[in-house]
């Protein structure tokens, strides 16, 4: 099995992560009319890159929300980092 | 060419087989075709096929970057089926099965496709409500299906363990009797057979590295082997959808993954249809060599890495065992995987890709051996007229702008 990291929990099986979303995508501003094309490409698009990939995953046993770095060919992961504000 | 048939396969038994000639030309590439389809796989060249047999265009050159086939069509566990719930994907997958049954003859090349039935088991009250359901929408789509009892589907395949004790008892199933089973490497090998003998260029290890355009417009491809100019250009790359878009500037909504299959060593026969069991999350039937041929769900993982990985496996073939215990002791043979185009409601994308002179031949995902035959048709006509028919159009990348989408994931029986 392949060993992710959870930045709260430390390396764990990677059957315990849960792939999110691609990181980046900001949700249209629905205060203001957002158009058909604006909406279906938040909802739809995504840049499935081949080669180094940043990515929202979740650790389902911790419920850490964080952003993976990999690379989608090798698979090999370049880090992680945690999503989680500091309370303030 | 030579002809294939029973008496030159005798001649040549007799001759010690030195008399077969090349199945189809290794040409250079031309300068300019009207028509420049990106994708060797079986989508690609079933498109250059009916490109020059329905619509007489034979300028035709279909660029594969490795070997034909040597993607998807080469690596899948070549299921082929009708038996999908909406009318829309009936339609499309229909017109695959019924260009199925005709094909061998049509290509003069046997594709082995044995209609032994595709049998979808239900594991509880509800699933049985569910079954019922799907063989009902199948019916109304007038796709011939059955609904089987446990009784029933204990007589017909012996070997699944129906029993209570089973981690997933089966209570029943559908089973659609027209659904089966190719060689999918022959349905590659057939359609390139057949469009090279009508004038196609078949070109291999020659991959597309960007586009040509013009006032907008694209005109053309830049290849490992040089420029090509094309009156239009059809992109048929599965897995590899997104990293032709990235190059040509068209969005698409597509994630790519790993899917794997597995192959056991040849056993004596055990199986006469294709079973899926939903509640396993995996799908089994036996190969005229006997081998089992078994697959399961997509890995969780977005991928473009060409290969299989323990945990499926263990899931595949855990499953297995529960669902056919006399299998046990079976060895495995192989196991790899293939990068499948997935897409938001599990259908495909035919279509303009929004950038003006190239079309979209993709989103087959998990399922698009058995709707190579359709899918090539469809495409040719998108390719020559620049029109939908009735049975693409839903198909449409718009659909992800108007939300008419045409949701099939929840009714495949495997949850990709
Ligand atoms: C393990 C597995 C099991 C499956 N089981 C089934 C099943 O039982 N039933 C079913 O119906 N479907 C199944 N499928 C899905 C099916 O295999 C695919 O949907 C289908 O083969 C897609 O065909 P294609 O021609 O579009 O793609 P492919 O066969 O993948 O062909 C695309 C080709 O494009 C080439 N290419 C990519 N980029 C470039 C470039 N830049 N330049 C030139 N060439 C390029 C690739 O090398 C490749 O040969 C399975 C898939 C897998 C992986």
């Amino acid at each position: 099995m392949q060993i992710f990291t959870c930045p709260f929990c430390g390396p764990r099986d990677e059957r315990e992560f849960h792939f999110v979303a691609e990181q980046g995508k900001v949700r249209p501003d629905t205060t203001q009319s957002v158009s058909d094309a604006d909406w279906a490409a938040y909802l739809h698009t995504q840049r499935n890159e081949k080669g180094r990939v940043r990515e929202v995953w979740m650790h389902t046993t911790c419920d850490e929300v964080f952003v993976m770095e990999r690379h989608s060919v090798s698979m090999e992961v370049l880090a992680t980092t945690a999503l989680r504000k500091e309370s303030t | 060419m030579t002809q294939y048939s029973a008496f030159r396969l005798f001649r040549e038994g007799l001759r010690g087989h030195k008399g077969w000639g090349k199945a189809w030309r290794s040409p250079t590439l031309q300068r300019a075709y009207d028509v420049v389809i990106i994708g060797g796989g079986g989508h690609g060249l079933a498109t250059a096929y009916y490109l020059a047999r329905n619509h007489g265009i034979r300028r035709v050159a279909v660029l594969e970057k490795g070997w034909l086939g040597g993607g998807n069509t080469g690596r899948n566990t070549t299921a082929i089926r009708s038996n999908y719930f909406y009318p829309e994907s009936a339609a499309l997958y229909d017109l695959s099965v019924r260009l199925y049954e005709g094909l061998s003859k049509e290509l003069n090349y046997n594709v082995m496709f044995s209609q032994r039935g595709m049998l979808v088991c239900a594991h509880s009250e509800h699933d049985m409500e569910m079954a019922t359901r799907q063989y009902n929408a199948m019916r109304l789509n007038g796709i011939d299906a059955e609904l089987l009892t446990r009784e029933e589907i204990r007589k017909r395949v012996p070997i699944l363990n129906v029993s209570d004790t089973a981690r997933f008892p089966v209570h029943g199933g559908v089973n659609q009797p027209r659904g089966g089973t190719g060689r999918h490497d022959a349905v590659a090998w057939g359609y390139a057979r057949a469009a090279d003998r009508l004038g196609v260029d078949i070109i291999q290890n020659c991959e597309v590295q960007g586009f040509v355009m013009e006032a907008g417009r694209c005109v053309g491809v830049q290849t490992s082997h040089g420029e090509v100019r094309a009156g239009v250009v059809g992109a048929a790359v599965a897995g590899h959808s997104s990293v032709l878009g990235q190059l040509a500037g068209y969005d698409l909504p597509i994630h790519s993954y790993a899917l794997q299959a597995f192959v056991s060593e040849p056993i004596k026969p055990v199986l006469d249809t294709v079973v899926l069991a939903p509640a396993y999350g995996t799908y089994v039937s036996q190969s005229d060599k006997g081998g089992l041929v078994l697959g399961g769900g997509l890995d969780r993982v977005p991928s473009y890495g060409q290969r299989g990985n323990m945990p499926v496996q263990e899931g595949v073939i855990g499953s297995l065992i529960e669902m056919m215990p006399a299998l046990a002791k079976v060895k495995l043979l192989r196991h790899w995987g293939g990068i499948v185009d997935v897409t938001p409601d599990s259908s495909p994308i035919l279509g303009p890709s929004g950038v003006d002179g190239i079309y979209l031949n993709c989103g087959w995902g998990t399922g698009g051996f058995k709707a190579i035959p359709a899918g090539g048709y469809l495409f040719a006509h998108l390719l020559a007229t620049g029109q939908h028919t009735d049975i693409s159009r839903p198909f449409d990348l718009s659909r992800f702008k108007t939300g008419r989408l045409v949701d099939e994931s929840a009714a495949s029986g495997i949850a990709h």
